[in-house]
């Protein structure tokens, strides 16, 4: 059996605007629109191209998170994926625990393949990939663009700051998925009726026996500093005598 | 005393300038004593540029063939291998340190503290979350602190340290699953993105990857980088290393050119730091505008060659 395990984590949808709580303890999330991390979908997406094209059997998504991260498994089965694997808790698990979390899940199933988003666009921590290859002692390609797979090998490029990497990786490997490996399908109402008969296993954070202690310990919750609106201008005359006031023409 | 340990981002020989930003930020933590940690084939070229930044106490570097390529699997043991007598380890907040510090922090039992904007303290610092629409105050309760450094947020430490320069070998066993193929850097004579005072930076409203090159002559004249949005990367204007945001790159120039971006958060979240924002955009709706210093409601391409006209007569 050729598994690939892909993470889903239910986040503060993209197009919301999050406000910071006036008691700085979090940002509100009553009653705000959640979704699945936009990366993960790509993540997931690349994952069931692979299944298509017959190099892996099954795609299994797994999130940690509070009960209702159902809803993003559901979506996901709705996606393709097989199989959902939910370690219910309702506390806050750094990336740490969620990776340690992960590797009892990789012990549990024997993926070939691991695929994350490259970060969550909630927290914007970006480490969960690498933290798991680190600890599973296995490859990393973070920030991909573009994956093929070999028999017992990949070959992955990746979007660094010079541009275009490439590398080849010894599988079982972790990979981190950029904005454009893909473009995610859309799910399809057949799609979700069919989803809600797909297995979905919960599991407690005891059962897998991860350690979750806390490293970061969260203060504070405070706005950013805000911009001053500007002046505008009428022509492109007027722009640049803006910019030579300020010495920047 | 801290004693914290940054790790050089370097390519073909040379110091990256992310790493003089990285030192500033070590400075910022209280009584501290700063060490590069050189990883290379042959480290001593660069060790000697990171010698001289102020407020550098000392240069290490590690040799090995395997170095020669910044791989994470590869640095990450050689780092952890050192990171004994360091209570921080610091690296930047670019793709080379997103990749490895994570690693690295697995390796010492701790989780990253990922893009510090702000250091309030030995443990407590500053870091943005949803796309930087709230900062969080952190405290960092391991042994070990392992952390990314938002390069934004910190000057380059000027020249004039002299720091002593040492030679390392960590007894680390270097893995053999991750092999380097190739790297295709966008060849360019201009200044880097994240670096450049100057930035020329385009939307989905060029239209194509030839009306880009607009762009590209505008920003020669005013000694620019060029930066794009990501549907102007996504559509192939410009090629991806040029996104600026939340998931480009995160820039701090002293002037930002924004032509036919509308000014979605995830874009803004890359130029807050702007000293100079300007935007040129025909909608006087787009949201660019409530953070533009100076605002252009036009038509770019009309602008654009006025601009260089009026700069050519200038
Ligand atoms: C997970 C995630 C991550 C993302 N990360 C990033 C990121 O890092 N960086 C990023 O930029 N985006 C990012 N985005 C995308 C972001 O949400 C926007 O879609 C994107 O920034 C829009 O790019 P744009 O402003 O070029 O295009 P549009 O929003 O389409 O804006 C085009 C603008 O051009 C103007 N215009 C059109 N014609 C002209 C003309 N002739 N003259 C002047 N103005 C004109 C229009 O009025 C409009 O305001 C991300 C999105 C997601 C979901």
């Amino acid at each position: 059996m050729k598994k690939i395990l892909v993470g889903v984590k239910r986040v503060v949808d993209y197009n919301v605007r999050v406000r910071v709580k006036p008691d700085g303890t979090g940002v509100a999330l009553d009653g705000v629109k959640m979704s699945v991390n936009p990366f993960d979908e790509i993540a997931l997406e690349e994952a069931l191209r692979i299944r298509e094209r017959g190099q892996a059997n099954e795609v299994v998504v797994a999130s940690i998170g509070p009960a209702d991260s159902q809803q993003q498994l559901r979506t996901a089965l709705a996606m393709g994926a097989d199989r959902a694997l939910h370690v219910q808790t309702d506390s806050t698990i750094e990336p740490l625990g969620v990776a340690r979390a992960f590797l009892k899940l990789v012990e549990r199933e024997n993926p070939f393949l691991v695929i994350f988003g490259k970060q969550a666009i909630d927290d914007d921590n970006g480490q969960t990939g690498q933290l798991l290859a680190s600890l599973w002692d296995r490859p990393q390609v973070t920030f991909a663009s573009r994956l093929e797979l070999g028999e017992a090998t990949a070959r992955v490029t990746r979007e660094v700051d010079a541009g275009l990497e490439t590398l080849d990786v010894d599988l079982p490997a972790v990979i981190t998925a950029d904005l454009r490996l893909n473009e995610p399908r859309y799910v399809k109402l057949p799609d979700i009726m069919k989803a809600k008969k797909k297995p979905l296993e919960t599991l407690s954070l005891a059962d897998l026996g991860a350690d979750t202690r806390e490293h970061l310990r969260i203060v504070r919750v405070g706005p950013p500093s805000q911009r001053t609106k500007g002046v505008m201008v009428k022509t492109t005359e007027e722009l640049v005598e803006a910019l030579k006031k300020k010495g920047l023409f | 005393m801290n004693r914290i340990l940054v790790i050089a981002e370097h390519a073909g020989g040379r110091l990256n300038p992310s790493t003089a930003k990285c030192v500033t930020c070590a400075r910022a933590i209280p009584q501290a004593e700063v060490t590069v940690l050189v990883l290379a084939a042959d480290g001593a070229p660069v060790a000697a540029q990171a010698a001289t930044l102020a407020g550098v106490a000392r240069v290490v570097h590690t040799d090995n063939p395997a170095n020669a390529q910044p791989l994470a699997a590869v640095l990450a043991p050689q780092i952890a291998a050192l990171a004994g007598p360091y209570s921080h380890v610091l690296g930047p907040s670019t793709t080379f340190g997103r990749d490895l510090m994570p690693r690295v922090a697995a390796l010492l039992g701790t989780s990253q503290i990922s893009d510090i904007m702000a250091v309030d303290g030995d443990r407590r610092f500053k870091r943005p979350v949803y796309a930087g629409n709230a900062i969080v105050t952190v405290e960092v309760t391991s042994d070990k602190i392992v952390g990314t450094v938002r390069v934004a947020s910190f000057e380059a430490a000027p020249a004039g340290g002299n720091a002593a320069v040492e030679s390392a070998a960590p007894a680390a066993g270097i893995p053999t699953h991750t092999r380097f193929v190739s790297v295709s850097a966008g060849k360019s004579d201009r200044p880097d993105l994240q670096t450049a005072s100057k930035v020329v930076s385009g939307g989905r409203a060029l239209g194509s990857a030839e009306n880009f090159e607009i762009l590209y002559r505008l920003a020669d004249r005013l000694g620019a980088a060029v930066g794009a949005s990501r549907a102007a990367v996504d559509a192939g204007y410009a090629p991806n290393e040029l996104q600026v945001g939340q998931t480009g790159k995160i820039i701090s120039p002293e002037l930002y050119l924004a032509f036919g971006i509308s000014g979605a958060i995830q874009h803004l979240t890359g130029i807050k730091d702007a000293r100079t924002i300007v935007a040129v955009n025909k909608d006087s709706e787009a949201p660019i505008f409530e953070v533009a210093d100076i605002g252009l409601v036009a038509d770019l391409f009309q602008v654009v060659p006025e601009l260089e006209r009026l700069l050519g007569a200038g």
